[in-house]
């Protein structure tokens, strides 16, 4: 498979900026245990179990971050229109530039869910449902990635970053959105973000089953096809303007 | 005449054209390129040269015409099309954190080299572009120049058939840029190339035939020989002699009738000038000869003819 070689290729460029793959990694694990530390009767919402799902999406953000960047900078070098005259489909790109990426958001994860079950997070659901929820958005981050990386430039991807992030954190990452009501929680609804989170502390506090989040699921979803549908598009368009 | 598996031609446009908007930046172009010339595309910028590229390089999709490479057309069959070309763009586009090597192999592996072949491939091409002794440093620490020549070596690993290189040789500095009009030289009869440039010495240097393109369309087209051909004019031959006379000047005209006082010596436009000849007139009269030449006309004076304007850089 030739998209084998551009996969590799990213990963070599990850592999080389190991600060920021490190960021990527060690920071949502400082701020998962240092706002747990924090947590007790009086902040219930900085348990590990509570936690642990807003800091997985925050380090999702990361990698969303590090995904738009590359993609930016190969257009702004034209390393992009290099590779576009190669033989290689649209499928080939999509999955170039979002499988290294994918793989860094598992290993973060899987580090993240690790450290918070040693800290105390406990789930009376399923894990599996908790690891497909969490996976589905790893995938809408990385498209979204995709998204910025094909339609903005280098300077922009940074503003386009810090949106994102103010909307995972305002979805509730590691506060109560209902608490706070008003326009944040009508924001919070129509977006994924909010969803993902009341879906994954559903299962891990009260046990959710696929049917109790089933509404979640769908937005999630809805979301994840869309960003990857576009993603695909912009590719298609970008290789034949 | 539509384009087709077969086709004689290399590469073969026929009334391609593309515009943005109001702005049209290619007006229609015919031109058809034979196995193994090396065809330049010289025009100043904004003439249209990269917009053409792009389109036979399937980056950009015509917006009249049709154009095939290989007999494979551009518009349906660019998948085909991508399989036998290699492109070194305008810009470096070199991936910074890989080395020279790991760029070549990533290049010759999207084109489904065997790891063995791209290897003997990279090897060579690190040679002829002078980088075998950085291969194993990151692009991002090359020069401006290095970087250069990594992209035109990263257009040639996959051995393909057509190769396009826009302004291959821009901030390269002299040498290196004589270098790799020696090896682009080298390619011809064997590998069909495109460059484009809006060097008058490099398409002078380079090309079998060059196509004079400007403001989208095609000025004129023909070997370098028949394009300054075309403007004509008489050859001139300068004379440096800082101390002619009157005297010597009236001789010489007897025999050169278009002989003028320039500030160095003497200027004399005519066809067949002997220089035994213009010594035995000045001589004479005490006039002391440092050196004689003659003035060619240049591909600058071609475009100047054709388009009214020079081409600057």
């Amino acid at each position: 498979m030739r998209s084998t070689e551009l996969v590799k290729r990213n990963v070599k460029e990850m592999i080389r900026d190991p600060l920021s793959l490190g960021i990527a990694v060690a920071l949502p694990l400082v701020l998962l245990l240092t706002l747990q530390a924090l947590g007790g009767d009086a902040a219930p919402f900085l348990t590990p179990t509570m936690l642990t799902p807003g800091i997985v999406l925050f380090g999702f953000t990361m990698v969303m971050f590090s995904s738009a960047m590359i993609l930016s900078r190969d257009r702004e070098t034209s390393l992009l229109a290099r590779l576009l005259t190669t033989p290689l489909r649209s499928s080939d790109f999509v999955s170039g530039y979002s499988l290294p990426y994918l793989l860094v958001t598992i290993v973060q994860a899987a580090v993240l869910l690790l450290v918070g079950a040693m800290l105390g997070l406990g789930s009376d659901g399923s894990l599996v449902l908790v690891v497909l929820i969490l996976l589905l958005m790893a995938v809408f981050y990385v498209a979204l990635g995709m998204i910025f990386g094909a339609v903005l430039s280098v300077a922009q991807t940074s503003g386009a970053y810090a949106v994102v992030l103010i909307l995972t954190i305002f979805g509730g990452a590691w506060f109560d959105l209902e608490e706070i009501g008003g326009v944040f929680l009508t924001i919070g609804d129509v977006l994924p973000f909010k969803h993902a989170l009341d879906a994954t502390r559903a299962v891990l506090v009260d046990g959710a089953g696929p049917g109790d989040v089933a509404t979640d699921l769908t937005w999630i979803g809805a979301y994840t096809v869309g960003a990857v549908a576009l993603a695909v598009v912009l590719f298609r368009r970008r290789m034949r303007e | 005449m539509p384009a087709h598996v077969g086709d004689p031609a290399a590469i073969r446009t026929v009334g391609l054209a593309r515009w943005f908007g109001d702005h049209v930046a290619v007006a229609g172009l015919d031109l058809e390129v034979a196995p193994g010339e090396l065809f330049a595309l010289l025009g100043p910028n904004g003439a249209g040269k990269t917009t053409t590229i792009k389109m036979l390089c399937c980056l950009l999709r015509p917006s009249g015409g049709t154009a095939s490479v290989l007999g494979h057309d551009i518009s349906t069959d660019p998948l085909a099309v991508k399989q036998v070309i290699g492109v070194s763009p305008q810009e470096t586009a070199v991936a910074p954190n890989l080395n020279a090597w790991e760029n070549l192999a990533l290049m010759a592996g999207l084109h489904g080299l065997d790891k063995q072949h791209a290897r003997r491939r990279a090897g060579e091409l690190l040679e002829v572009t002078g980088l075998a002794s950085r291969a194993s440093d990151k692009a991002k620490r090359y020069s401006g120049g290095m970087q250069r020549r990594l992209s035109i070596a990263m257009a040639l690993v996959s051995d393909p058939q057509v190769v396009f290189l826009d302004e291959p040789t821009i901030g390269l500095d002299p040498q290196a840029r004589r270098g790799m009009w020696e090896y682009i030289a080298g390619l011809k009869g064997d590998t069909t190339v495109v460059l484009t440039t809006h060097y008058l010495e490099e398409a002078d240097a380079l090309a079998d035939r060059i196509a004079v393109v400007d403001g989208g369309q095609l000025v004129a087209l023909g070997t370098p020989a028949e394009l300054k051909a075309r403007v004509g004019g008489t050859p001139v031959m300068m004379v440096e002699a800082p101390n002619v006379t009157e005297e010597a000047l009236v001789a010489l005209r007897r025999v050169y009738p278009t002989a003028r006082l320039v500030p160095s010596g003497v200027e004399i436009e005519a066809d067949d000038v002997s220089v035994y000849e213009i010594g035995d007139c000045l001589r004479p009269f005490g006039v002391e000869i440092r050196s004689t030449a003659v003035e060619q006309v240049s591909l600058d004076d071609v475009f100047l003819e054709l388009t009214g304007r020079e081409l600057r850089e």
